[in-house]
């Protein structure tokens, strides 16, 4: 019988399913870990049709892998994108990403809030590269728009700013860009597609550390880029996307791919020469991630909730900036992007500075002191001493850190423990003052 | 224009399912050109592929014809490869050769000439490209990390 393709299937059941049909050769139902380096060819003309891009097939997999291109697969359909190309690291992904569209000379707007190592990728890997940069306060359309410039390629926004919280306007900011004659790059880590489909707000490419929720368990490391497709690489601003290709004997690859040309060129050329290949059995664990990612998060967004209100009531906490809160400045955006929630990544400040800070993480005993965030277990972290520590306190403040900032990364434990572990931490603060 | 109309994915499988002859209106010798691509890929996939194009005389070892009535034999698909404005003329010669399927690749569009394959029973498919369609239903589109769509637990060995 003809398989129904008609059928418009819903986030849950794509988040197991999308990607991963059963294995043709044996029948294994869960996707096997190909863990080989290479793929022996029918004969040489099938290997010359694979190299030349002429047919889709395997030949190395620093390039491509059936395991990995199960996951891309996978995230691609959740984020409602064309394709996907998976990467060793988040920052692998971003930095390919950019890669595959940037030429010296060019420029690059990006919201200031982003996450530490984001910021010194584009600040310092960009200008190696001949690329300039500004950084714009995310939450000022107004500075988006003057910052751009004739040579502006690209606008680079994170859905839920690292660690400040901002939610990021993309229809607004994508129209902007757009008018200009650019694409809209968007980190949607920690939204991820459960909370926010950057594409369905204008978005042009979403890229991820899947290292976070898409994982969800803190066991890989991983990134990947997803493209929606529409983005018009022909338009005269992006030759190096549509003309010829030195790098592959001539090829145009938006003319001979359309719609997926971008991230032919990504795969066949970025990921070849820049080499970080995500490995199988990371992809495979971060398939397994996926599956459960729409209970996790909505299990994460419940604590997340119920702590952000816990911590907003105690004296001893200054603020705290967690878009789900109903008197965040960014509620109606929440509302309008995240409407299942704001994520559970965010931070606060307590009274005291950095050594109220120190003292509060040393009382913990429940939540991991740890540089990562989108795991199932709680995490804490004080940036201004870790993540963000290359920044310059000008720099610091641009990304809404302060002193006594801490950034939390609630898990799935029960709401009430990890209530009762901060409630440890607030009164070693107190008992110190 | 409702251009989904034309992207339907039943029709898409239908035609890829059961197609044996492609014609290839502008089909390039030029091997970097897309045409090219698709006309060596449905080759390599059994298909019988023949070039419409009277600027060639042979493309990827088959003889070239000048116009779709000089093809011998049942001709499945008008696979075209031109521009806009000509496509309406090549509606007409696709209905009157019989063809089963009018497929307009990327960015050929054309609504006049969809309406009136489409009114005289033909399929047809528009800014679509019948390369990665094929790979997407029967061949190995996902061993790249394209997204098929495709959602299914049933085995199914790609070609």
């Amino acid at each position: 019988m003809a398989e129904p393709t008609d059928r418009a299937f819903g986030f849950h059941t794509r988040a197991i399913h999308a990607g991963a049909r059963p294995e043709p050769v044996t029948g294994a139902r869960a996707i096997p870990i190909f863990q080989t380096t290479s793929y022996v060819f029918e004969d040489s003309e099938a290997a010359a049709a694979y190299f030349n891009l002429q047919e889709y097939g395997n030949t190395y997999s620093r390039i491509m892998n059936p395991t990995v291109a199960a996951f891309e697969e996978r995230i691609a359909n959740l984020e409602g994108g064309v394709g996907a190309v998976g990467f060793a690291s988040g920052l692998a992904a971003q930095t390919a990403a950019m890669f595959t569209l940037l030429e010296p000379g060019d420029h690059v707007v990006a919201s200031s809030a982003l996450y530490g190592g984001t910021v010194t990728q584009l600040k310092h890997l960009l200008r190696k590269l001949s690329v300039e940069l500004t950084f714009v306060d995310p939450d000022k359309l107004a500075a988006w728009r003057d910052a751009l410039r004739p040579s502006t390629k690209l606008l680079f926004g994170e859905t839920i700013g690292n660690p400040a919280g901002n939610v990021l306007d993309i229809e607004a900011i994508a129209a902007i860009a757009h008018h200009h004659g650019a694409p809209l790059m968007v980190d949607n880590t920690f939204a991820t597609p459960y909370l926010c489909r950057p594409f369905e707000w204008g978005a042009d490419i979403v890229v991820h550390s899947a290292t976070k929720f898409i994982g969800g368990h803190g066991t890989s490391i991983g990134g990947v880029v997803v493209d929606k497709g529409t983005f018009d690489w022909s338009n005269g601003r992006y030759p190096i996307v549509a003309d010829a290709s030195p790098a592959y004997h001539g090829l145009k690859f938006h003319e001979n791919f359309g719609i997926y040309g971008y991230l032919m060129k990504l795969r066949a050329e970025t990921l070849r020469d820049l080499g970080a290949a995500m490995a199988p059995l990371n992809a495979f664990l971060f398939m397994q991630g996926l599956e459960t990612l729409p209970l996790r998060m909505q299990a994460h967004v419940a604590n997340a909730n119920a702590v952000a209100r816990f911590l907003a009531k105690d004296a001893r906490v200054e603020r705290v900036r967690y878009a789900g809160l109903d008197d965040s400045p960014y509620r109606a955006l929440r509302d309008k992007y995240l409407p299942r929630g704001a994520g559970s990544v965010f931070s606060f400040d307590v009274a005291g500075g950095r050594d109220a800070g120190i003292a509060f993480i040393a009382a913990l005993s429940l939540i991991s002191h740890l540089a990562n965030v989108g795991d199932a277990k709680s995490l804490v972290i004080h940036p201004a001493s870790t993540t963000h520590r290359q920044l310059s306190d000008a720099e610091l403040a641009a990304a809404g850190i302060g002193p006594g900032t801490i950034r939390l990364s609630i898990g799935i434990e029960d709401a009430d423990d990890l209530i009762w572990d901060l409630q440890r931490g607030l009164d070693a603060i107190g008992r110190r003052r | 224009m409702n251009i989904a109309q034309y992207q339907d994915p039943r029709v898409i499988q239908r035609i890829v399912n059961t197609a044996r002859t492609v014609a290839v209106v502008g089909l390039s010798s030029n091997p970097l050109r897309p045409s090219h691509f698709v006309g060596f890929y449905l080759l390599r996939h059994g298909y019988r592929v023949v070039p419409v194009n009277p600027r060639e005389r042979e493309v990827l070892g088959q003889r070239s014809v000048e116009r779709l009535d000089q093809i011998d034999g049942p001709v499945d698909v008008v696979d075209v490869f031109r521009e806009p404005s000509v496509v309406p003329q090549l509606a007409e010669d696709a209905i009157a050769i019989g063809a089963k399927a009018l497929w307009l690749q990327f960015g050929v569009i054309s609504e006049v000439a969809a309406e009136r394959a489409a009114a005289a029973g033909l399929d047809v498919v528009m800014d679509r490209c019948i390369k990665i369609e094929h790979a997407r239903y029967v061949g190995r589109m996902h061993w790249l990390g394209f997204n098929t769509g495709v959602v299914s637990a049933r085995r199914n060995v790609p070609r």
